[in-house]
């Protein structure tokens, strides 16, 4: 619904605009050079795409996720202290931050949505602390290779595609860091 | 500094299937079944790519980018957001594939290894489609009253922003 809002919204827009400063046929011309730059990008982005999630599925077989969980375990204790004792929480919650950081998008969202099912269970209908905290950390972004953006790099030819890394993990740790804060600043004043 | 990252896609291959050999994993199987999910990705994003893209064409063609850009340009320039990023702004909290659309055609045009286009980059890689989120997870959990997680969580999307274009500014020395 959102998506057929923004496309009317956007095609509309590109529409009035260019008609109103004399580029409607420019905007005629960019509908058919968009459909076509589409299926470009898409091929141009498969190779690289393909061997990460080729290398991420590596990652996943072998363990690690599991073992970087375990690894997180003490920090989401500290982050969930309602939860802190109730296992079955810990281990979906550890899950889903560690299949986040990997990249593992499939696997980090029905394992998030059972962290939330559980948590809800104690207090059906509104939004406990650590759900508030959970819907925080995941709708920041949290994976150590934005595999898809430096596939959008590649494609349009960059010198080297995975130098963001630095930058992407800096804006990504402000990003969180504000986003805990605020949750944990008003967890005390919203009652 | 430069060479690290250079060789880091490499050596990370190289590490991971080292791993993956001492973990008995079957590597050449998984390797292969992860490619194939990655075209069962691209294959999934195209239709939507191709919607969108024809859309922000369209917007840049007729010059309403440019238009919003000198509206809002002074008030984001003033905290450090480069102004052509506006569309990605407005879109990236609602919809990820419009976001990867509107941040595609902007590394297409300003370039990869430009201010914008690493900016709309590092935006794309350190931020979430809150919104979609948010409705997924209080949805599955069937919760009404959200209490703080609308607002806590578009803090950290807003801090992303500025911190994004911040650290492109800072660590590529523009």
């Amino acid at each position: 619904m959102a998506m057929s809002l923004i496309w009317t919204v956007m095609v509309g827009a590109a529409i009035l605009c260019g008609l109103a400063t004399g580029n409607g046929p420019a905007v005629a011309k960019g509908a058919l050079d968009g459909a076509a730059a589409g299926v470009e990008l898409c091929l141009s982005m498969m190779g690289v795409l393909c061997l990460w999630m080729g290398v991420m599925e590596v990652m996943e077989r072998s363990g690690l996720a599991r073992g970087l969980s375990r690894l997180l375990r003490p920090a989401i204790r500290r982050l969930y202290p309602d939860f802190a004792r109730d296992g079955r929480v810990m281990d979906a919650v550890s899950a889903n931050l560690s299949a986040n950081l990997l990249g593992l998008g499939n696997a980090a969202t029905p394992l998030g949505l059972e962290a939330a099912r559980l948590m809800a269970e104690r207090t059906p209908g509104v939004a406990s602390d650590g759900l508030c905290m959970l819907v925080v950390t995941n709708t920041a972004s949290l994976q150590l290779i934005p595999t898809t953006v430096a596939s959008l790099r590649a494609a349009a030819g960059s010198a080297n595609p995975f130098d963001i890394l630095p930058a992407v993990w800096l804006a990504s740790a402000v990003s969180v860091a504000v986003g805990v804060s605020a949750a944990k600043l008003l967890a005390r004043l919203w009652r | 500094m430069d060479l690290v990252f250079t060789m880091l896609v490499p050596f990370l291959m190289l590490g991971t299937a080292l791993w993956g050999m001492w973990k008995r994993v079957d590597l050449w199987t998984a390797l292969t079944d992860g490619a194939e999910k990655g075209l069962k990705v691209s294959l999934r994003i195209m239709p939507p790519l191709i919607g969108l893209l024809t859309a922000v064409y369209m917007l840049r063609a007729s010059g309403a980018l440019e238009l919003l850009g000198e509206l809002v340009g002074p008030l984001l320039s003033a905290v450090g957001i480069p102004a052509e990023t506006i569309g990605l702004l407005l879109v990236r909290p609602v919809s990820g594939s419009a976001a990867l659309g509107v941040g595609a055609e902007l590394i297409e045009t300003y370039g990869p290894d430009s201010l914008v286009g690493r900016t709309a980059a590092v935006m794309l890689g350190s931020t979430e489609t809150t919104f979609y989120t948010i409705a997924v997870y209080f949805g599955a959990a069937k919760v009404g009253r959200t209490r703080y997680a609308v607002p806590a969580a578009l803090c950290a999307d807003i801090a992303g922003f500025l911190a994004a274009s911040w650290a492109v500014r800072l660590l590529f020395c523009y």
